[in-house]
């Protein structure tokens, strides 16, 4: 059991209990004991204190959507290399993809997955079960079986489910289960071999486009079978001004859908691909650390995606954590493979929209704590809270610090990211998990009473 | 030091006609003769000897240019390198007598180029060299046949050949240049 | 002439006449494509390509300017020409050259670009030309190699040697590049020539109109258009008003595959919406060039009678292609490495 802990001083920030001022969050046993003034709990024995003047102390992140590649694909990441990078990110809880090998489509692997957090891992790593047995698209997987072993969700991320059909069966059957289905929206026939977004930028590099309709047709789809059936959807990493639009008027009719987006594609345009500077007379890059699935789009989309972060159409921010290995994408673009290692740049790169104006803080951590929570339900104890008597999830950043993003630090294995370089405004300085301390940065130190 | 002259358009114009007559004295009159001026003011002096042969002789001289760029042994593949002229030599050198003409005579290398250009054409019966200055230095050894003027130099020295064609006048100046300036007026 | 003693010389080697006229405007160390190069430096490699053209006129077509050179020549994608081409230029001037064909070298067996890139140049390599099917390669190659890298042709994005020997072509018949209509019909979705002509033409003040079937036809290209700044790039669907008082009118080579691949309903249809016939010819200026960027299908996107045609001047390309490739050899590696 760890000691006792005593986050002093800094400025606490719960969303969901509306609480938002300076104060005192004292951890015992593992679990929140008391978040609120000042004063009050530092008359504990036997503490452990941290310094948090100046930090935002909010509950650990939730992240509904990362890639630990465990097992079968152990030189991208591993669940401990993978766990982390999620705690320098932030991350308390992580939701890991079934699109490993073999695929979490059984009992056995998502207990292998469990089993691998709990002795290696240092933040929490819920699993998602497949929809379909080895995400080939033709039959349902036994999702009783993977909810009672401890999936929070399906997906056959990395593919959507190509057939309506299979799709309907999917919401059909896990509705009873009270858990999502989560869609990787993509028309692979329309999408078929693209490599960035279609479009001005697609076109003057020579590359196959992916048009924003590929994501949008199976969206409207898939928001037309939640209907039918009444299950609850959730669409992974929306990218599109029209995929916010059709999910807005979904919600509108009362249908039960939620929906995620990621820092990269809130913040960065298909531009990217071409470098940091597109000038005319600039060299050209063709940057395979911005090739992602969906693709980096216009600033038209990263406009609809912070506006439905504002007006709650989109409920969470997600990282889709996705490393791989040096060889992965240092190659031809079109060879290269589609992903942004993304924890530990997430804040950073999400604090800008703060600094800009463009989100309120309230509202972003909302995003990572609270809303995440939601959708995972209570199976695990109650998340993304600092009520008292709750496991001791906490995350402190702080959201002024200036610091440059170095790759090679990463504690994930995955070093690609489209972020090396970039100045950012804001950054994690401990991550509490059950009581832990499971990261702590250099500036940080904790003192002994 | 500023640039101070030492040929003025008057000795310019005797040196071209004393040199017109050597050529023709040595050669033994004007026939086979071809002039071939090295870009970029060995041009018009070619042409200039050629005009005053023509006056002695009354016959025409062919008078071809020559681009040596493609021929120096001095390039360095991370300068800036010279622009490339076109060769034009009208006719068939094989068998004639050639008369390379430069303004200025130094080191002996661009002619040794120019040597091997010519040799790439065809094959001359004899090449001979036509200089308007000579202002020593040779690193090879080469001689010219007929000299205009003799301009003994220090190596930090320049002479500076003004052509009336190009430059609009005519005249041959001595300067010191300052360090790490370099003069681009060819 | 006869040697003589040399006279006591200074130590530095100083050039014979003043420091020679510099190439001050040229920016380049390797050719990626057109859309960084400025009109001087376009009509500077012209200028070259000039004196270049004489050397080839000449008995024995060679000059010493790169000798000590290795110019290697690296192709993923099949060509005669283009590689030909290359080695022919890089011949004349003296350059050793090696040429690798990837289907065959160990390329096939998996290595992958940057291995080979790095081999090659350890073994010594000055110029790298590479073809590669997909865009970007070369870019890639020049964060990975140090020697100088010239695109052959890279997938569908550039294509920047055979632009500029189309404007050298165009400059030497016509004599100028600015305010001609310069017509490109054809498969323009996944032409590096088309895209290169864009940039090198429109540089040099012409104006492009390009034609296509709608399929074949980028859907970001108006976009593109406005997001590039390009007044002078224009789109026609209908074939009769791209070539109305055309200048030069460019036909593109359609791969038999885009017919498999479902782009286009039939060859049929597009020989009867698209082929450039001496009747379709007749909309052009009477002295309109017809150029074409090779191989040729002919019966496809051109008519036999308008490919040998007397306003073809399709088989110059080619000789000029050598005297470009000259020019650029000579601009990106001639001299010693100091």
């Amino acid at each position: 059991m760890p000691p006792s802990l005593l986050i002093s001083g800094g400025h606490l920030l719960d969303p969901g209990q509306g609480i938002d001022k300076i104060g005192d969050l004292l951890i015992t046993e593992g679990k929140i004991a008391w978040a609120g003034d000042k004063g009050p709990a530092s008359l504990q024995p036997d503490l452990s204190i941290i310094d948090a003047a100046g930090l935002i102390v909010c509950p650990g992140f939730i992240d509904l959507h990362c890639h630990l590649r465990e097992p079968g694909f152990e030189d991208k990441e591993t669940i401990a290399t993978g766990s982390r990078a999620a705690a320098r990110g932030g991350f308390t809880t992580i939701c890991c993809m079934p699109n490993t090998n073999p695929p979490l489509d059984t009992q056995a692997s998502i207990d292998y997955v469990k089993r691998t957090a709990e002795a290696q891992g240092v933040v929490r790593v819920l699993p998602i079960g497949c929809i379909t047995r080895g995400r080939q698209g033709k039959e349902l997987t036994e999702m009783s079986e993977l909810a009672d072993m401890g999936a929070i969700g399906f997906s056959d991320d990395g593919d959507p489910v190509a057939s309506s059909q299979i799709m309907s069966l999917a919401m059909d059957y896990s509705r009873d289960l009270g858990l999502p289905i989560i869609d990787h929206c993509e028309d692979k026939e329309l999408s078929n071999g693209g490599l960035m977004n279609d479009g001005w930028v697609s076109t003057r590099l020579g590359l196959k486009g992916i048009p924003a309709a590929a994501e949008e047709i199976t969206v409207a789809r898939d928001l037309a079978l939640a209907q039918l059936t009444g299950a609850s959807l959730h669409i992974a990493h929306v990218s599109t001004e029209g995929s916010v639009e059709l999910i807005r008027r979904a919600k509108e009719k009362g249908i039960a859908v939620t929906a995620e987006a990621t820092p990269h594609h809130l913040t960065l345009t298909e531009e990217r691909v071409m470098g940091w500077q597109s000038e005319k007379n600039n060299r050209l890059t063709y940057d395979t650390n911005a090739k992602v699935n969906p693709p980096l789009r216009t600033r038209r989309d990263i406009a609809a995606l912070i506006e439905g972060l504002n007006d709650g159409v989109i409920n969470v921010i997600a990282t889709d954590h996705a490393p791989h290995t040096l060889v992965d994408k240092m190659c031809e673009f079109g060879l290269a493979a589609f992903g942004i290692s993304g924890f530990e740049t997430a804040l950073g790169c999400l604090m800008a929209l703060v600094h800009n104006g463009e989100l309120d803080l309230t509202t972003l951590i909302s995003k990572l704590t609270l809303e995440p929570a939601k959708i995972i339900g209570t199976k695990y104890g109650e998340l993304g809270t600092l009520k008292p008597g709750c496991q001791a999830d906490i995350t402190l950043f702080d959201p002024n610090k200036e610091w440059i993003v170095s790759s090679q630090d990463f504690a994930s294995k995955g070093k690609n990211t489209p972020f090396d370089g970039y100045q950012f405004k804001g950054k994690v300085m401990a991550t509490v998990v059950a009581g832990e301390v499971v990261y702590q940065g250099n500036s940080v130190s904790i003192e002994k009473k | 030091m500023p640039e101070k002259t030492l040929m003025s358009p008057e000795d310019i114009e005797r040196a071209v006609v004393r040199i017109a007559h050597e050529i023709v004295e040595r050669n033994k009159g004007a026939k086979d003769i071809v002039l071939v001026g090295i870009q970029t003011r060995g041009v018009p002096l070619a042409r200039r000897l050629a005009a005053t042969i023509q006056g002695l002789e009354k016959i025409t001289i062919p008078v071809g240019s020559l681009d040596i760029s493609l021929y120096r042994d001095d390039l360095s593949s991370l300068d800036l390198k010279p622009v490339v002229h076109r060769t034009d030599v009208p006719t068939d050198i094989t068998g004639k007598q050639i008369v390379l003409v430069d303004d200025v005579f130094y080191t002996g290398r661009s002619i040794r180029a120019a040597m091997d250009a010519i040799t790439d054409l065809g094959r001359p019966e004899s090449i001979q060299l036509a200089v308007l200055t000579d202002r020593g230095h040779r690193e090879l050894p080469i001689r010219a046949d007929y000299v205009g003027r003799n301009i003994p130099t220090a190596s930090q020295e320049e002479i500076k050949v003004y052509i009336k064609e190009i430059d609009g006048e005519d005249k041959v100046t001595i300067f010191t240049p300052d360090k790490g300036v370099t003069d681009e007026s060819n | 002439m006869k040697v003589t003693e040399p006279r006591s010389r200074s130590s530095a080697t100083i050039p014979e006449t003043f420091p020679p006229p510099s190439i001050s405007i040229w920016q380049h160390r390797h050719i990626l494509d057109l859309d960084n190069f400025t009109q001087e430096e376009i009509e500077l490699v012209f200028q070259i390509a000039d004196a270049m053209t004489e050397v080839l006129t000449r008995e024995v077509k060679q000059v010493p300017t790169l000798r000590g050179k290795t110019v290697v020549t690296l192709f993923y994608e099949p060509s005669t020409r283009t590689r030909a081409s290359f080695e022919l230029a890089a011949k004349n001037l003296s350059a050793g050259t090696v040429s690798l064909d990837a289907s065959r070298s160990s390329i096939a067996k998996g290595e992958s670009l940057i291995d080979s890139l790095r081999t090659i140049q350890a073994l010594g390599a000055d110029v790298i030309v590479i073809r590669h099917s997909q865009s970007g390669a070369p870019y890639l190659a020049t964060q990975y190699v140090n020697t100088s890298v010239i695109n052959a042709g890279d997938g569908w994005h550039a294509h920047p040697t055979q632009a500029l020997l189309d404007l050298y072509t165009i400059q030497r018949h016509v004599g100028k590049l600015a305010d001609l209509k310069i017509t490109i019909v054809g498969d323009i979705m996944h032409s590096r020539v088309a895209r290169s002509n864009i940039w090198g033409m429109t540089t040099m003040g012409a104006r492009v109109v390009l034609c296509a079937p709608p399929t074949l036809l980028p859907r970001g290209l108006a976009d593109f258009i406005t997001h590039c700044q390009l007044p002078n790039v224009s789109i026609e669907s209908r074939i009769e008003s791209a070539l109305e008082g055309a200048d030069i009118v460019m036909p593109l080579r359609l791969q038999v595959e885009r017919q498999q691949s479902g782009l286009l309903p039939s060859l049929r249809e597009y020989i009867q919406l698209y082929q450039l016939t001496e009747e379709r010819l007749h909309l052009a200026k009477p002295c309109a060039l017809v150029m074409h960027p090779g191989p040729m299908n002919e019966g496809i996107e051109i008519s036999p009678e308008v490919a040998h045609g007397a306003q073809s001047v399709i088989e110059e390309q080619v000789t000029n292609g050598v005297a470009i490739r000259m020019a650029l050899l000579y601009l990106i590696a001639g001299g010693k490495n100091k």
